[in-house]
């Protein structure tokens, strides 16, 4: 029976046209062994386990830093107590700028947006009474990686865990800080040469390590389309893969730890197709492009965090709501570890109670509501279907621009992946502003009522305590010796053919501050200075 | 015809998170006004120097990393001391309501916080640069 419709034209949150109805002629051209497989089976649009989350749920793991390292660590035991199944490291401004605390544009950012880690002597702190070969542990750093992986591998050390047995991340992925998060220190050719240092480094000494989370979470919330955050998320993949083979790494060696990062946003249906089409696509580069013979390196792993982009200030106990149907899609995606934000934070950090009932809106996920009951459960829905496919051929598109254009190190130097993201995000705005997209408090259903939220607040006095603390370090230490390997990392760096990271680990070890090793590698590499787009 | 609305886009501080900066560095664009973005990270100084040479009617600072207690204050000290202090400066980004009268008392002239549509503060600039014309 034919009725009326709503609107005149059916979008996706990226602005992708809907038809009204999906049936098998929409998936004609879809065929179930090439395209889809079995779960566990290539190109594994399905899941990269056959039994997915009846072998073992996604883990658990709730992004917190800040303040202290001191108080980091309460919270993270806190954590832990509860359930959570790993550990996020969220480090503040001035440690992923490689700025000490006490360096004049660290004023006002202490503790504020992560924990302050200065030296190792903060490490030890974050990570007090928490054994690290019994955890797995990510570390959101990128520019700095090197030196705050040397940290944690330190302080592994000191406690008596072997290297071999550590589990953990760390982001490590500066192509998507020039593309938009914005957190770089040297320009994109030496950045990548620290990270093809950190793969080869892992490769040799750390067999269950991920040495890269290649990240789309930031380009989504900088405002890119779901298509646009797949396409320049799996390009980095791909920049990445080249610049290791190209210094003689064996594709095989590293790709199977390579690791995935998504953003999990509010249209449903969209962001499955999206976690769907990224494994087939990276199935499809890792053994066309690259050739790889064992079959775990095709098999592409990824983490999934809530949109913080797309929670409200207004009415933020709606935020609770949006958190669980994004964190659904990520599980209905196949995702291998899961973030959940917390209702307060488009305000602020989360407070412990509203962090917990973040990490329970998982636990409820997985425990009542039987999605993990079986693997890709919504497999073979015409729309879905429809979606992923269309997902991937957008994808194809835009690596044919990108190869075109030299590669995403030669796109990023001229501009365009953050043009495309800042089109697509003013587009965005003005559907919100001209309430072709609606979003409930915001710009419907408003109403003036108080959120009466108690909100995380971090005073100065971190800052001073940070602050006493790091130059009590800088006095005690044995500083002939830090000088010493300070000047021989910077001989290593800057004869651009050693892998700088055994001699950065000495610079931690001998309590070399954050601050002076960035340092020593600005002399060497240069500062990246975004141009005008 | 009176003469085009100069505004500063500015991002003070360590965060990197310009989306917000660009969009209405954009809204004010296509809105007639002469733009000025400064690019990420710039220091008070910078802010106030970058305001002074381009003789700007308007500044709007883009602070979400929860500096903005430190940062603002700051800025508000050199605008005086550079005797810029009948140019509006607009603060967008993550502010907390207990913050927004600490600011004001500063000389902050709003505070915008996540959610206002780019054409309410484009309406919000045209009706008190006006303002400010008349009196100065």
């Amino acid at each position: 029976m034919a009725q009326d419709v709503r609107e005149r034209v059916f979008t996706t949150i990226s602005g992708v046209p809907i038809e009204e109805v999906y049936a098998p002629a929409s998936i004609a051209d879809l065929d179930y062994t090439r395209d889809l497989g079995n779960p566990g089976q290539p190109p594994y649009t399905r899941g990269i386990h056959d039994s997915m989350y009846r072998g073992k749920l996604w883990t658990m793991r709730q992004f917190s830093g800040f303040g202290t390292a001191e108080e980091t660590n309460q919270r993270y035991r806190y954590l832990l107590e509860h359930g959570q199944t790993g550990l996020s490291v969220a480090f503040h401004l001035p440690t992923l700028m490689g700025y000490d605390s006490d360096h004049p544009m660290s004023a006002g950012e202490v503790g504020k947006c992560g924990v302050a880690i200065d030296s190792l002597a903060d490490m030890e702190a974050l990570f007090d009474g928490i054994p690290l070969d019994k955890i797995s542990t990510s570390m959101t750093t990128n520019a700095p990686a090197t030196i705050l992986w040397s940290m944690y591998l330190v302080v592994a050390e000191k406690q008596g865990a072997s290297w071999e047995l550590l589990r953990g991340t760390i982001q490590n992925d500066i192509l998507k800080e020039y593309i938009a998060e914005k957190t770089y220190i040297f320009p994109p050719r030496p950045s990548m040469k620290l990270i093809v240092d950190t793969l080869e480094f892992s490769m040799k000494h750390l067999p269950q390590w991920n040495p890269i989370s290649i990240s789309g979470y930031h380009i989504r919330e900088a405002g890119s389309t779901a298509l646009q955050e797949l396409a320049f998320t799996l390009y980095d993949g791909i920049e990445y893969v080249e610049w290791a083979k190209r210094a003689g790494l064996d594709v095989d060696d590293f790709a199977p730890r390579l690791s995935f990062f998504f953003n999990a946003h509010n249209d449903f249906f969209e962001e499955i197709a999206k976690y769907r089409a990224a494994r087939k696509v990276w199935y499809q580069v890792m053994t066309g492009r690259f050739k790889c013979r064992n079959p775990r390196s095709a098999a592409m792993r990824f983490h999934t965090q809530t949109a913080g982009c797309s929670l409200t200030a207004q009415q933020p106990y709606n935020n609770v709501v949006r958190v669980a149907i994004q964190a659904l899609a990520a599980v209905m995606g196949g995702t291998q570890s899961l973030h959940t934000n917390a209702l307060d934070e488009s305000l602020a950090l989360p407070t412990e109670h509203s962090a917990r009932l973040a990490l329970r809106t998982q636990q409820i996920l997985a425990h009542e509501t039987g999605i993990a009951n079986t693997p890709d459960p919504l497999g073979g829905s015409y729309f879905l279907e429809r979606l992923t496919l269309d997902m991937e051929r957008g994808c194809w598109e835009y690596f044919e621009r990108l190869d075109a254009m030299g590669g995403m190190v030669a796109a990023i130097e001229q501009g365009f992946p953050q043009r495309e993201i800042q089109d697509a995000a003013y587009t965005y705005q003005k559907a919100v502003e001209h309430r072709e997209k609606i979003i409930v408090g915001l710009n419907d259903f408003v109403s003036d009522e108080e959120s009466g939220l108690d909100i995380l607040h971090i005073d100065e006095s971190v800052a001073e305590r940070q602050i006493a603390k790091t130059r009590q370090v800088r006095e005690t230490r044995d500083n002939g010796s830090c000088r010493t390997t300070l000047e021989a990392l910077r001989k290593a760096a800057a004869s651009g053919s050693v892998n700088v990271m055994p001699f950065v680990l000495d610079c931690v070890r001998s309590y070399a501050t954050l601050g002076e090793i960035c340092d020593t590698l600005r002399e060497i590499y240069g500062i990246y200075e975004e141009p005008a787009f | 015809m009176p003469e085009r609305i100069r505004v500063l886009v500015a991002k003070p501080g360590l965060d990197g998170h310009d989306r917000g900066a660009k969009i209405i560095a954009r809204a004010f664009r296509d809105a007639g006004f002469e733009v000025v973005y400064t690019g990420l990270r710039q220091t008070p100084e910078q802010v106030v120097t970058a305001a002074l040479q381009e003789d700007v009617d308007v500044i709007g600072l883009s602070v979400l990393s929860g500096a903005h207690m430190t940062l603002c204050p700051r800025i508000m000290e050199l605008l005086k001391k550079e005797k810029l202090d009948d140019v509006l400066v607009l603060v967008g980004g993550i502010i907390p309501d207990r913050d927004i009268p600490k600011l004001k008392a500063l000389g902050v002239t709003e505070i915008f916080q996540p959610g206002v549509s780019t054409e309410d503060i484009i309406e919000y600039v045209r009706r008190n640069v006006g303002k400010r014309r008349h009196t100065s």
